[in-house]
């Protein structure tokens, strides 16, 4: 083929936004964060691990789980990561704004990890194991973003 | 009904970070051109095709019926599976099953992507719940990072334990022409390279690629005929262990551990480190090359890094994983872990080349996804009994 030059064709400025249901217990989960500024879990009837996110099945088990309890605000990082490098986040279609403090929260009660922020103010306190406790936002709209972030307490 | 199953043929691209000369049509059907001349077949001896990717890199969701004049599908069987990372090997494990059960005598498997077509982490993080995972989350390298930290506080193991897997691979991928990155590093290039995400330097992941692996598997009615030594499949196995990412075991890989245990058991394979000749391992980052072989038993917790630091893993050593370079050196996502299989057959086939371990009876090839699944494959040069 003669031709050499090799065309790159962009999709633009394009958009397909989604209207996600959370269901019952993800609807009682963030109501209660939103009013109440507590974090509820759901407890597995046969193997007694409580969930958070609250879910309506205990896979392990597949029994079906109605006893709500409250965790946290308090509990210790399970594992974390700080990230440092740029990428396009799909939940703004923007570059997210980097360093920040990605942690796997074991909430105190909770038996599953809940993922958030981390605040990094003192990076050298961010371990394994360090306590933590949730900061809520001053205006709540029933979102994952009514914790703004979790910080070190210890 | 059931039949054993044996690879018979495999063809890869050879792999670039951008091949902006073909599109995904042509990027495939180099593949399965080379495929087919490896098993001297014709696209007449195919029966049916299983063809994968992750769709969201490209954002066509009907890879099966698009792809059909590059794949070779045009009036045949096609059917799609795409499992995020681990789509290369579920189609080999798809295929498998396809062949053993009979009825489908001869079935080509291809996997492909063209990761340069979109922004590979933000394309990643699509592929998680968009109310529970999305937020804070940033594709592969902040999953892998937490379980990186994770073992480093079980094990006490360094952030230079897992360079030297890096160095390893980067060194293994000279011999092979197919991979994408093929200059040797050292471990203080791993470690001046830039944190991404806490432990995991640049040089620690892998790239993002373009390229494309089919591989034929035909069953035990034709396999010798078509080719004199075949690669049998002795076992294929796929766990899964949660639904959010928050569910995990971090620091270890419970599926691998599960998956593994069930293939060896089954195979009659009683110590993996002294009976596998070779490992092809989806290993997308240094830390897996020290935590995974755990899992899978080859060494015991906490091992991983004195068996790797001692070259029991290199060329030459007693177990050579990656020979090819690996997931390190190329990683065209649909594909990569369809490569891992074709490149562990061609380890029992004795068609690797300058990359050929000596006298594979059996070899492991497997695939790594996003939620912590882990598929496998046991391979070997005997006929299963």
């Amino acid at each position: 083929m003669a031709e050499k030059e090799q065309l790159i064709i962009e999709s633009g400025e394009a958009s397909q936004p989604f209207k996600y249901a959370v269901g019952m217990y993800g609807s009682k989960y963030f109501t209660e964060v939103r009013d109440n500024k507590r974090i509820m879990g759901v407890k597995c009837p046969k193997c007694g691990k409580v969930y958070i996110p609250p879910r309506g099945v205990c896979g392990s088990c597949f029994v079906e789980m109605k006893e709500w309890v409250e965790v946290g605000p308090k509990g210790v990082i399970g594992t974390f990561t700080i990230l440092r490098f740029a990428f396009i986040d799909p939940e703004t279609g923007h570059q997210k704004p980097v360093p920040y403090g990605y942690g796997f929260i074991k909430l105190d009660g909770a038996d599953t990890l809940m993922q958030h922020y981390i605040n990094l103010d003192d990076e050298s306190k961010v371990k394994i194991g360090a306590r933590v406790e949730a900061v809520f936002a001053q205006e709540r709209k029933g979102s994952t973003r009514d914790i703004e972030y979790f910080k070190v307490i210890e | 009904m059931a039949k054993r199953v044996a690879i018979v043929g495999t063809g890869q691209t050879f792999h670039k970070s951008h091949r902006p000369d073909v599109n995904g049509q042509e990027l495939i059907n180099e593949a399965v051109q080379r495929a087919l001349a490896d098993a001297n077949l014709t696209m007449k001896d195919i029966n049916a095709i299983l063809i994968g990717n992750m769709d969201h890199f490209e954002g066509i969701n009907y890879v099966d019926c698009w792809s059909v004049d590059g794949s070779g599908g045009v009036m045949k069987p096609v059917i799609k599976i795409t499992t995020g990372g681990t789509t290369g090997a579920s189609l080999a494990v798809g295929g498998y099953h396809m062949v053993g059960s009979g009825m489908f005598e001869k079935v080509l498997i291809i996997g492909w992507e063209k990761n340069s077509e979109s922004d590979t982490t933000g394309a990643i993080t699509t592929a998680f719940d968009p109310i529970w995972d999305r937020q804070v989350f940033a594709g592969a390298i902040s999953g892998l990072a937490a379980e990186a930290q994770a073992y480093m506080a079980r094990y006490g193991a360094s952030d230079r334990d897992a360079a030297r897997v890096s160095v390893r691979d980067r060194k293994h991928a000279m011999n092979n022409p197919h991979a994408q990155l093929r200059k040797e590093i050292s471990l203080e290039d791993v470690l001046a390279s830039p944190m991404l995400a806490d432990p995991i330097h640049l040089l620690d992941v892998c790239p993002r690629t373009d390229g494309a692996c089919a591989v034929i598997m035909a069953s035990e009615d034709t396999a010798e005929k078509i080719c004199p030594n075949p690669d049998w499949i002795w076992g294929t196995g796929a766990r899964h262990s949660y639904a959010y990412l928050g569910d995990c075991d971090w620091g270890r890989l419970t599926s691998m551990e599960r998956v593994a245990k069930e293939i060896f058991k089954k195979a009659g394979i009683k110590e993996p480190r002294k009976e596998l000749d070779v490992i092809e391992m989806y290993q997308p980052y240094s830390f897996a090359g020290l935590i995974w072989i755990e899992d899978m038993g080859i060494v015991g917790h906490g091992e991983g890094p004195q068996y790797v630091a001692d070259g029991n893993t290199d060329m030459g050593g007693e177990l050579p994983i990656n020979p090819s370079g690996g997931v390190i050196a190329c990683n065209p996502i649909g594909a990569t872990g369809l490569i891992r299989c074709a490149e562990a057959a061609m380890q029992v086939m004795g068609k690797a080349d300058a990359r050929q371990v000596p006298d594979v009876n059996y070899a492991v090839s497997t695939g790594f996804g996003g939620c912590m699944w882990t598929d496998m494959l046991l391979h070997g040069k005997k006929k299963p009994n």
